[in-house]
């Protein structure tokens, strides 16, 4: 066996303890980082704020009026677009916290992939957030949004631009407060 | 001998190269488009898009809805005509760098690309350094009371005087 000198053993049983203490301090900072909601795992990474709305023509979902890309750029307020399911059970969950947030928002939501009698029922028990309804009946609208799931969310400026996206539902406290930072800013 | 082997060898290689392709299959054949060619240009560019639902799969080996939704449009574009740049495109816009498996070289995915080079360049430095240090401090040869110990262990005396 060849000799070590003791500063190169010290060297040498470093290496994994430092190994073991960055990767410590790693897993530390994403778990608080879930738990403060600024790491997300989830996260779909999606490049939709900042852009303007991809132009569609969806027709009205009862119990609501449809509406087009147009319709939505010749709002004079922000409009929050919400994308739901009556079989997405986080929508269901997100509900109460919608029924809330339409006193802030002006609420327009967008059936995802629905059978119109599933989509009326639910929007009819859950007490309708929404001031107007589309049926996204083969899902290829929210392709063109980006949208990954239901429920997500856009927050939209006059003209069209997309200033807020969020994934997930409002009954997540992250997710609404997010939103309620961008409303905050903008001139309602 | 060798010559079965060699075969062998090339065989599960070749196996396992294309165990991959196999593995896709879209879940419905009626998905699939008439010409094998345009079908497998298909397939070829899903195996690149990320299932957005699953995250870790392709949206060729995923049955999610979403996923299936995206072959479709993959086959459309495909069918069209429109070449693999411009479909790749068309869904970075709506769904970011993230949709793709491969990510692109950009300053951020530097290292990332990177770092099979910089892993084959440090395991050359550190082999080179243990080499030059082996050769360097070869054993010194033995002093007359080194020797005359050593004999004394190798005939099985060395246990006595500790």
């Amino acid at each position: 066996m060849s000799e070590i000198s003791p500063s190169r053993r010290r060297f040498l049983m470093a290496i994994p303890l430092a190994g073991a203490g960055i990767a410590g301090v790693a897993f530390w900072k994403m778990l608080s980082g879930m738990s403060a909601g600024s790491f997300d795992p989830h996260d779909i990474h999606a490049p939709a704020a900042g852009r303007v709305i991809p132009d569609f023509d969806l027709p009205a979902q009862a119990p609501g009026e449809g509406f087009s890309s147009t319709d939505l750029r010749q709002q004079t307020k922000p409009v929050l677009i919400n994308f739901f399911a009556s079989w997405c059970i986080p929508c269901i969950a997100e509900m109460d916290a919608l029924l809330s947030l339409k006193k802030e928002v002006e609420i327009w939501g967008i059936a995802y992939k629905d059978k119109p009698e599933n989509a009326e029922g639910f929007i009819t028990r859950a007490g309708n957030p929404y001031t107007r309804i589309a049926s996204d009946r083969e899902g290829r609208v929210a392709i063109d949004w980006g949208v990954s799931g239901v429920p997500e969310s856009f927050l939209i400026a006059p003209g069209g631009h997309i200033i807020w996206h969020g994934a997930g539902g409002f009954d997540n406290g992250n997710t609404l407060n997010a939103l309620k930072a961008v409303l905050a800013k903008v001139p309602a | 001998m060798t010559r079965f082997l060699r075969h062998l060898f090339l065989s599960l290689s070749l196996f396992l190269i294309a165990t991959p392709y196999i593995a896709l299959a879209v879940d419905d054949p009626s998905e699939m488009l008439p010409d094998p060619r345009d079908e497998a240009r298909a397939e070829a560019i899903g195996a690149q898009l990320r299932c957005l639902v699953c995250q870790n799969e392709s949206i060729e080996d995923s049955s999610a809805g979403l996923a299936r939704d995206l072959r479709k449009v993959v086959r459309e574009h495909v069918a069209k005509g429109e070449t693999n740049d411009q479909i790749m495109h068309w869904m970075v816009v709506r769904y970011g760098n993230f949709i793709r498996l491969s990510p692109p070289l950009t300053l951020a995915t530097a290292l990332l690309w990177g770092m099979p080079a910089l892993a084959l360049l440090i395991g050359l430095l550190c082999a080179f350094i243990m080499f030059r240090r082996r050769s360097v401090t070869a054993p010194l040869p033995l002093d007359p009371d080194e020797q005359k110990r050593l004999d004394e262990l190798s005939r099985g005396k060395g246990q006595t005087d500790a």
